[in-house]
């Protein structure tokens, strides 16, 4: 469904990527592992044009789009089809949980305000929010907060839902209120591309582990394999540092 | 206090007031409201970074911040003419005070617009809304959040500023003072008198940012409604 080829991209003189290639199936739970400063983030801003990439392909449902130079018309387009979900929520400060979730479809896609309420009521129910519909942001815990991110991300009905590290600024006994809704969404057949630390999400629910370091993909496999055939010399040691044996 | 002080006192009381109320305050509001406009334009243009444009507006606040606001009612008033450009007092001093307030009032909006978290936009973008969409909806309401009380300042001081239209022969408050000052010769209590008139309108104008304040709090409608602080007591115990 999503095919990335040869991604680049440089701030100033900085290479974060150094020709990525990329492919997501339909019904894919993609982990994206490794270091910080790898350029994990990046790779996935880039996919949904937050950051433009300086050069390759982006094909997705079999229409290409090359990164360097895309239109602001075919950004719009790629991005009715998916959704994102970011490390600080990102949550609209003035509006509620509620309002947060709909008004993409109300403003957004000039949804009708009574069937955008109930796609969001649903979104939030998904995500065990149904008592929060009229809460603001701040009145909200973290957990809170990017679960209401995640409906928000669900109720534009999109096909692939990118998760840029979702847990990473939670507090730990958080981080499981929004994991357990990933796990529920990749159950029932989500395509979901997450950059995350949470190596039992990786383990567990995603099926394909993608490991960069230093701007370019090390290994693309199977979560199975990764964790318990890994090739490279490299991946032993990060699995290590992050177990505490190292 | 002789009993013919305490007469003038009295006598120009509405004599001041009067002025004040169908000068001054029109004055006040026509020119703050140009001002707010030329305000949030000019910090728009630097927010979304146009390009020329930009420049213009930089130039704009350097060139009115940099000068004296009454040099500049001077240069447009007294000045202008030798160029056959006539504009009459009242509606010179509205031209003078906006773009004078609007260059301050940008640069307050400028960083009310720049605090709001960039991220909101781009999870604007990512939701399928455009950059004006997301403007009107997101990032303007919560900049005006933000910039109301040193906005508000700014409206205080305006209102003390338009006596500068004095001098232009504007026949507002002060002048009116002034006018009867030349005719009575009591300016230490017509000029106390003036200041307290001035003092009352900004009495009620810091009134008036208070309850603005209160109404522009994020939660300000809910905490009314009593479903609402219903559902808030009841989360209490729900909460872990």
């Amino acid at each position: 469904m999503v095919q990335a080829r040869n991604i680049t991209k440089s701030f100033q003189t900085q290479v974060v990527l150094r020709g990525v290639d990329l492919s997501v199936e339909k019904g894919d739970v993609v982990a994206i592992l490794g270091p910080s400063g790898s350029g994990k983030t990046t790779l996935l801003r880039c996919l949904n044009f937050l950051e433009t990439a300086d050069g390759g392909t982006l094909e997705f449902d079999g229409e290409i789009f090359q990164m360097g130079h895309v239109s602001k018309k075919d950004i719009a387009r790629l991005r009715k089809k998916t959704a994102f979900v970011f490390q600080s929520y990102n949550l609209f400060s003035n509006k509620t949980a509620l309002q947060n979730v709909t008004e993409g479809l109300i403003i957004g896609r000039k949804m009708d305000k009574i069937r955008a309420v109930e796609i969001g009521r649903r979104a939030l129910d998904k995500v065990g929010l149904s008592d929060r519909y009229d809460y603001y942001p701040h009145q909200l815990s973290g957990g809170q907060q990017q679960r209401v991110g995640i409906a928000r991300a669900l109720a534009t009905d999109p096909e692939i839902i990118y998760f840029d590290e979702p847990t990473s600024a939670l507090d730990p006994e958080l981080i499981g209120e929004v994991l357990t809704v990933m796990r529920q969404l990749a159950e029932e057949g989500m395509t979901m591309l997450v950059v995350t630390h949470e190596m039992s999400f990786a383990r567990n629910v995603s099926n394909k582990v993608v490991f960069m370091e230093d701007g370019k993909i090390l290994t693309q496999c199977g979560s199975k394999e990764f964790f318990e055939n890994p090739g490279e010399e490299r991946i032993r040691t990060f699995l290590k540092t992050l177990r505490g044996e190292a | 206090m002789s009993e013919r002080l305490l007469g003038i006192i009295i006598d120009s009381f509405t004599k001041i007031l009067i002025p004040g109320i169908k000068v001054t305050i029109p004055l006040t509001v026509l020119s703050f409201s140009f001002a707010m406009v030329i305000a949030v334009a000019v910090a728009m243009i630097q927010f979304a970074n146009v390009k020329v444009l930009k420049q213009i507006s930089r130039f704009y606040i350097w060139v009115v911040r940099g000068t004296p606001l009454l040099v500049q009612l001077y240069v447009i008033f007294y000045g202008l003419p030798n160029l056959g450009i006539i504009i009459d007092p009242f509606p010179c001093a509205v031209l003078v005070f906006s773009i004078n307030e609007g260059a301050y009032c940008a640069e307050t909006m400028r960083a009310a617009l720049e605090s709001v978290p960039k991220g909101q936009i781009e999870a604007g973008y990512c939701v399928g809304m455009s950059y004006l969409q997301i403007m009107r909806r997101i990032v303007l309401p919560q900049a005006f959040r933000i910039a109301f009380p040193p906005l508000s300042n700014s409206l205080i001081s305006m209102v003390k500023d338009t006596s500068l239209a004095a001098n232009i022969t504007v026949v507002e408050m002060f002048m009116a003072t002034q006018r009867i000052v030349a005719r009575t010769y009591e300016p230490l209590a017509l000029y106390i008198e003036v200041g307290l008139i001035y003092l009352l309108f900004c009495t009620v104008l810091t009134g008036l940012q208070h309850m603005g304040e209160r109404k522009l709090s994020v939660t300000a409608e809910r905490r009314k409604d009593p479903w609402y602080r219903h559902v808030i007591s009841q989360s209490r115990f729900r909460r872990r």
